[in-house]
């Protein structure tokens, strides 16, 4: 199922919790919604699947206004950060729930919801477990219950609010891999919000990343971190820093002087650059500072630098070094960045 | 310490080493307090029942006007129980659901039966729902003071913050995404309140009925200003009793309320067995 997201404004109390968002989501696709917290991405899913109602704007199920239809009538799988399980009914009952609901002239008989529970059960991989209550569950099983519980309606769209956020790091990373392989198998169009970019990036078609109630990028992971298109989305994603620079006559100067790398246009603005788009040098012009901290991370190694700034607390900056040749705490390093982006102030 | 000695000796220990000290001391207090207050006085109940011999006892109760005393104060402390428990519910929801002027109020009012003197209750009820009182005087000929009816009104008040009380906690740790999930389900309202919140608070609501129960079947106070104390209609078995010791009559009385013991004791083991298979089935909250 297509889904269309026009002009969504949406205030709580006078406060605008998303402000003018717009979002194409085409079928079958499986898409991240990225952002610190505060940043609107839980109301606009909670927004699509009928939780809330929107201030103003549309949503279109395909090319059904859905916006003015309440949660029942939508037909959306939710699955909520805490699973949200019914604790007194078993994890069959659970599953089942949403056909045993339904007016009696589209509900399912008996035997019918039985076997579609035991294919959900199969699904999830939890089969044999149909006669435990939610508390005798780890996590991950709750986790998995609540998805087949949201499946059973075969929902239009399959939206989850953080889906990891309260497993522990192993098991989070197998459901993940898990959750990609189920959505490749249904092929289900899915929503999922995280704040975590790792999972955003791996598990997701295209992310959309949101801070402040508006939509900063929408696209691939490496369309995100290759091509960010403002300062949020590259400090926000991956590592980064960022110094203020000027570009004279197509050289790009920080604290008027060159440092060996040019820019088409002139502007005055900041200088984003990621840790391992640096190259140390041995050249005049470069940007160079006091080497504060060295660190192992996994399979790199990060210098931390500082550059002096005219009495002002000086500019930190993080630069990847080759793994043989650590550079010494205290000495000068001097580099330049060979990728990088200008966003003018 | 001789305790310990001597339990480590046989593999088992009632005193388990632990880092929350002082564990002998306050099982021997409340041991000794529940002696005092509960056990001494029950022992003493039996050991005067027990005076009658069984033929006595028996007698006793299968008197007519016994039976029909006991079976007024169940009947009409079940009554309002159940009462009690679809109303106070219904009291909770609104106290815990719902923000509007005068919430407070209402909730404070809801302990009034708590605080106000039985008597006082009693004699409010008995003349406003007499025949020629505000209530009371628009449902004549049909009579509610004086009548069992009286009894299950008084009951009701009485009971009535037992069943708030223990519901509105469990109410307001209901999480809202149990509700919203049932909702994107496609449950209506009414399905969500009776097959998802209402299973959740059965626990509760089952030890607020035997709470406002066991306050019924021993009320007094409110109970024989508005029962009218017929024998064998309105009549209710403390009321008796204390008829029996205006008697001098100590064993009969005492055989009374052995009986009423008994009952409630049975009574309340099963809800407790009910409350203990259902924590058993959804854990422990």
């Amino acid at each position: 199922m297509e889904v269309k997201i026009n002009n969504i404004r949406k205030e709580f109390d006078r406060f605008a919790a998303l402000n003018d968002v717009s979002l194409n989501i085409a079928s079958g696709e499986l898409i991240a919604l990225l952002g610190p917290s505060g940043s609107g991405k839980t109301t606009l899913l909670r927004l699509i699947a009928g939780l809330d109602f929107p201030t103003a704007g549309q949503i279109f199920f395909g090319e059904e206004d859905a916006s003015r239809h309440s949660v029942q009538e939508r037909n959306v799988g939710f699955v909520f950060q805490h699973y949200a399980l019914f604790r007194h009914m078993t994890v069959a009952q659970n599953i089942g729930f949403g056909l045993k609901v339904r007016p009696s002239a589209s509900r399912p008989p008996k035997s019918e919801i039985k076997k579609r529970v035991s294919d959900l059960l199969d699904m999830v991989q939890l089969s044999g477990l149909e006669n435990r209550y939610p508390n005798q569950l780890s996590g991950g099983q709750r986790q998995r219950v609540a998805l087949a519980r949201a499946m059973a309606i075969e929902p239009r769209i399959l939206l989850l609010d953080e889906p990891f956020g309260a497993l522990d790091a192993k098991v989070r990373k197998e459901l993940r891999r898990w959750l990609r392989e189920f959505h490749d198998r249904t092929g289900h169009t899915t929503v999922f919000v995280t704040h975590d970019q790792e999972e955003a990036l791996e598990l997701a078609d295209r992310v959309v990343v949101m801070s402040q109630g508006k939509i900063e990028q929408v696209g691939s992971a490496d369309d995100v971190y290759d091509r960010p298109q403002s300062p949020f989305v590259f400090s926000f994603i991956g590592e980064s820093s960022h110094l203020p620079v000027e570009v004279k006559n197509g050289t790009v100067l920080f604290q008027g002087e060159p440092i060996g790398i040019s820019e088409k246009t002139d502007a005055a603005g900041d200088l984003f650059f990621r840790p391992e788009d640096v190259v140390l040098t041995d050249e005049k012009d470069a940007l160079f500072g006091k080497v504060t901290a060295c660190r192992r991370l996994a399979g790199t190694r990060i210098a931390e630098i500082d550059i002096a700034n005219n009495g002002h607390d000086p500019f930190h900056v993080e630069v990847e070094v080759p793994l043989h040749a650590p550079v010494e705490l205290g000495s000068e390093a001097r580099f330049r960045p060979t990728r990088w982006k200008i966003f003018n102030k | 310490m001789t305790a310990s000695a001597t339990a480590s000796t046989a593999g088992w220990r009632l005193k388990q080493p632990s880092i929350i000290p002082g564990f002998g001391l306050t099982l021997g207090f409340s041991l000794a307090y529940l002696s005092l207050i509960i056990l001494i006085p029950i022992a003493g109940l039996l050991w005067r029942t027990a005076e009658l011999g069984w033929s006595g006892f028996f007698a006793i109760l299968s008197d007519e006007r016994t039976i029909r005393a006991l079976y007024v104060s169940f009947g009409t402390a079940f009554i309002a129980a159940v009462i009690n428990v679809v109303f106070g519910t219904l009291l909770a929801w609104v106290l815990t659901r719902y923000r509007f002027p005068g919430r407070r109020l209402i909730d404070a009012m809801v302990d009034l039966p708590f605080a106000l003197p039985t008597a006082v209750a009693g004699i409010a009820f008995a003349s406003l729902y007499a025949p020629n009182g505000w209530i009371g005087s628009l449902f004549m000929p049909f009579r509610i003071a004086f009548t069992p009816i009286g009894i299950v009104i008084a009951l009701i008040f009485i009971g009535l913050p037992f069943v708030v009380r223990t519901v509105q906690p469990i109410m307001e740790e209901i999480d809202k995404e149990v509700e919203e999930a049932a909702a994107t389900l496609g449950a209506n309202r009414f399905q969500t309140i009776f097959n998802v919140l209402l299973p959740g608070l059965t626990p509760a609501l089952l030890t607020g009925f035997a709470l406002a129960f066991a306050r019924g079947v021993g009320e007094y106070g409110s109970v024989i200003f508005i029962a009218g104390n017929i024998p064998y209609v309105s009549e209710i078995a403390p009321l008796l009793i204390v008829i029996r010791l205006e008697e001098f009559n100590y064993a009969g009385a005492t055989a009374i309320a052995t009986i009423m013991l008994l009952i409630s004791f049975a009574m309340l083991l099963v809800i407790n067995l009910i409350q203990a298979w259902s924590r058993r089935r959804y854990g422990n909250v």
